[in-house]
């Protein structure tokens, strides 16, 4: 019998679109892709949002996701080619010899269900095992994967776990049947970057310990080298460059991959902090209604003119309800905030309109902050109509210039979001935020929806804008990478206080304390063998654990 | 306590204030109408002595408020007064004309809810297909259609060219269930097909919705069938907006069946309301005004209950 476990020989892969005002017709998503996975190796597909490697993913399990169709090619899973298969074979074949882990496991359980139902039942249902076997097994699975009382963790609904329990539940659920393959598909893309690790070391020792063979789904290069022996890099449904993981990694040969590799290269010289402050916050508290606990106990920051001031922390460690405080949305219940020389109102309704107008936000989901029915001319037009009472000729010869600054220019003008990619959405809620030329913008993680080049050129673009328009920023992001990229200062937040404050070379320089320690070493970093140096040097866990 | 008890017992306080609210309102509205029951006892031509000797004699006189207590309290006890017209117990004569109206509302309803829910799932599976198109169309029509032109309608076709059917739809006690039954077809169709759309829509939007979660893409890569993907993952998350469309539909089966009632001239509230309001019969008219609230809020807080019951974040806290 062969070692080759999955054979996938000129998969192409097609939908049908929809586009609004025309009539529907079929493309293409995947053009002739092949590759080989032997048993108990793990393959790791990489590329950006669109490059089609979730669509392979799941075609190796024959399963089209929405609208999409497997038009072309062989896909070879134990000696047959499930495209030509019956539909109770694929049906034996899915969750029995083919598993698949979501990206997102918090949507992935039936909420309705408890996480041991949903963990046997491809099992059961396969008649790997009986239901009492496959339970024994699952909890030996919890225990592996290192979930906290494996014995009763079955019994709860997935709503009682953090998401990074979740997506080792997940992960469980997969490996029940013992299936002889599994589609890890962005498994820790959605975790914190402490969290991340965890998962990340969990998965790779489960598909040690069990054999199986994976293919592994993911954008980031860097994680993606820890677990894989093969990579392959896609880009718009075609294969860039096959290679093992040292090759690609060490030795790429191709300029995209060597971009990917070497992603992240801005430069930016630290500005040294001036006398003067724009945004001064003093001994803020705060806490949501109905909240019996502190979110922010006693939060000092400040903000030099023209300068990034970056609060770094995991989810839930407080850094958006401070920008919730600062923009007044959220009342705090002790403190100053003190906004280019006057002090704010910590209520929104006791803010000028001057107020208003120098403090503007880009957030993290650009398509759900702009009115899909209005046009991009409509969307940076309306702060200028609102603070400046700008109109006719005047306002579009201004919309033109944002739209210079943010390198789309005028044809954009008449265009609906829809129409924009993820990163011209961003750029154009970035020119809205300057329409009304504040002295000070918060962007709550604007590049972490993005793709890693794409990100990139947001950030670049948002550093040459500093230059051109003196304008501060307080960024919110829970990236390592960015924050080194864009700061002057740092902030790092760890429960809803600030560990750690000054300078990026202060903040960056050791000696760290244990928690920015335990952040900065869990960046993942593009050499082989990083995962378990850093597992094997940490000092605390993480508090989303 | 557990949050579920809270929940439930706040709905139910909530709906009991409700129903307060309403009698108060309903009482207030009937106040506010010219004339009084003393006026419809006597008739337009009766003299100012006689209405004032009236007045005085049915303690009509008193404030308003002394008033709507006195009745308030006596609905508590049961007690929901005498009809002006024909001096008979409201409450036993509502007791009979109820009972026939929930017989109506639950044949319509044991007909539309399992057949709207059938068709929406049907909907579901053939989406966009022309199966789908066509129930959509045909539940559409008939929701669209007043309810009176399909009545009669169908007494034109059914009753009157075909014979199948009586178009008056009386019934009494010495007849049989099946005679029984027999006589209310035809209201009970007309009323099946005026709530069967929304019912149909709901569950065909509800189920739509939840077979793009990920959770099923989960189930349905755990190699599982078509129907146990939908009876097994989507259905246990679909029960409350289908739950919530259905009591909304049963309340107004047992409340909008006015219309219907008069139609088929059945012998149920809705005939009941209509003839005291025209006779004037204030008694009555305040009686029906509370039970039908009382249906409709009860119905309406059961959809609720059973709501909270099926989330698990609320059965199952953190």
């Amino acid at each position: 019998m062969s070692d080759t476990l999955l054979k996938v020989r000129n998969l192409k892969i097609g939908a049908t679109v929809y586009p609004p005002g025309e009539k529907p017709h079929d493309i293409e998503i995947v053009h002739g892709v092949s590759f080989d996975l032997e048993r108990g190796k793990v393959l790791g597909l990489i590329g950006e949002s669109g490059a089609g490697k979730s669509t392979i993913g799941l075609a190796s399990m024959a399963y089209g996701r929405g609208g999409v169709e497997l038009t072309g090619g062989e896909v070879w899973v134990n000696g047959r080619d499930i495209l030509k298969t019956s539909h109770s074979d694929i049906r034996n074949l899915r969750g029995g010899e083919v598993a698949y882990v979501s990206q997102s496991a918090a949507a992935s359980f039936n909420p309705a269900k408890k996480i041991m139902d949903q963990v046997v039942e491809a099992a059961v249902e396969h008649k790997k095992f009986s239901r009492k076997e496959a339970e024994g097994r699952a909890r030996e699975l919890f225990a592996k994967l290192g979930l906290p009382d494996p014995d009763n963790i079955g019994d709860r609904y997935p709503h009682q776990v953090s998401g990074g329990q979740l997506q080792r539940c997940m992960t469980a659920l997969a490996l029940c049947p013992e299936p002889d393959l599994v589609v890890f598909d962005e498994p820790t893309t959605a975790l914190d970057v402490t969290t991340q690790i965890d998962v990340l070391m969990a998965i790779k020792e489960a598909i040690r310990d069990t054999g199986v063979a994976a293919l592994y789904i993911t954008h980031d290069l860097a994680v993606v080298a820890q677990v894989s022996d093969d990579i392959m890099v896609l880009r718009m449904g075609n294969t860039v460059e096959y290679g093992n993981t040292d090759q690609i990694i060490n030795n790429p040969q191709e300029e995209y991959t060597k971009a990917l590799v070497s992603v992240r290269s801005i430069e930016h010289e630290e500005k040294k902090p001036t006398p003067e402050s724009v945004l001064s916050v003093e001994g803020i508290t705060a806490r949501y209604k109905g909240l019996n606990f502190d979110v922010l106990h006693n939060v000092n920051v400040e903000l030099h003119p023209g300068q990034t001031l970056a609060v770094v922390g995991e989810s839930g460690s407080g850094k958006s309800t401070l920008a919730r405080v600062i923009t007044g949305l959220l009342p705090p219940r002790d403190g100053e905030i003190t906004f280019a020389g006057r002090k704010l109102s910590g209520d929104l309704k006791g803010r000028s309109r001057e107020d208003l107008r120098e403090l503007q936000m880009i957030y993290q989901m650009a398509d759900v902050a702009m009115n899909p029915r209005q046009t991009v001319g409509t969307i940076i037009g309306r702060p200028l109509e609102f603070y400046f009472n700008m109109r006719g000729a005047e306002k579009r010869k201004r919309i033109i210039e944002l739209l210079d600054e943010i390198e789309l220019g005028e044809k954009y003008m008449d265009r609906y979001p829809a129409e924009l990619s993820g990163g011209q959405k961003q750029r154009v809620c970035i020119a809205r935020s300057l329409a009304a030329k504040p002295k000070m913008i918060i962007c709550d993680e604007v590049t972490s929806a993005l793709d890693p080049l794409v990100a990139d050129g947001i950030l670049k673009l948002l550093l040459d804008l500093q230059k051109i328009e003196d304008v501060a920023y307080l960024f919110i992001t829970h990236d390592l990478a960015t924050v080194r990229a864009i700061s002057d200062s740092i902030a790092v937040m760890y429960q809803g206080r600030v560990v750690r404050y000054g300078s990026k070379s202060e903040v960056l320089s050791p000696p760290f304390d244990d928690y920015t320690d335990l952040l900065l070493s869990s960046v993942p970093e593009m050499h082989l063998g990083w995962l378990e140096e850093v597992v094997a040097h940490r000092k605390m866990e993480s508090a989303g654990n | 306590m557990h949050p579920i008890i809270k929940l439930v017992s706040q709905r139910l306080a909530l709906g009991l204030l409700l129903l307060f609210g309403a009698s108060a309102l309903i009482f207030g509205l009937t106040e506010a109408l010219p004339g009084d029951a003393a006026q419809a006892v006597l008739g337009q031509s009766a003299t100012p002595e006689a209405l004032a000797n009236l007045r005085e004699e049915m303690g009509l006189n008193r404030p308003a408020l002394t008033r709507y207590f006195e009745w308030l309290g006596g609905i508590l006890q049961g007690d929901l007064g005498q009809s002006l017209t024909n001096k008979l117990d409201i409450a036993e004569s509502i007791g009979k004309r109820l009972g026939n109206t929930l017989f109506l509302a639950c044949a319509a309803a044991v007909v539309s809810v399992p057949l709207a829910i059938f068709l929406g799932l049907l909907a579901v599976r053939y989406r966009n297909r022309w199966p789908d198109k066509l129930i959509s169309a045909i539940t559409l029509t008939t929701v669209s259609i007043p309810e009176f032109l399909i009545g009669y309608v169908v007494i034109y076709f059914v009753s009157v060219k075909l014979g199948w059917f009586s178009s008056l739809a009386m019934i009494n006690d010495t007849m049989s269930f099946g005679q029984k039954l027999n006589a209310i077809a035809l209201p009970a169709f007309v009323l099946t097909l005026v709530v069967l759309a929304q019912m149909m829509r709901m569950t065909r939007a509800a189920i739509l919705n939840l077979m793009q979660s990920a959770y099923i893409e989960t189930a349905e890569l755990k190699g599982l069938s078509n129907f146990q993907v939908i009876a097994r993952h989507a259905f246990p998350n679909a029960i409350s907006p289908i739950v919530n469309v259905v009591m909304l539909n049963l309340a107004y089966l047992v409340v909008g069946v006015v219309v219907v009632e008069v139609v088929f001239v059945y012998p149920g509230m809705g005939q009941y309301l209509v003839d005291s309001v025209t006779k004037r019969d204030v008694p009555v008219v305040l009686a029906c005004g509370v039970v039908f609230a009382a249906v409709y809020i009860g119905l309406n807080m059961v959809a609720d209950i059973v709501s909270i019951l099926a989330n698990p974040r609320l059965r199952h806290p953190k």
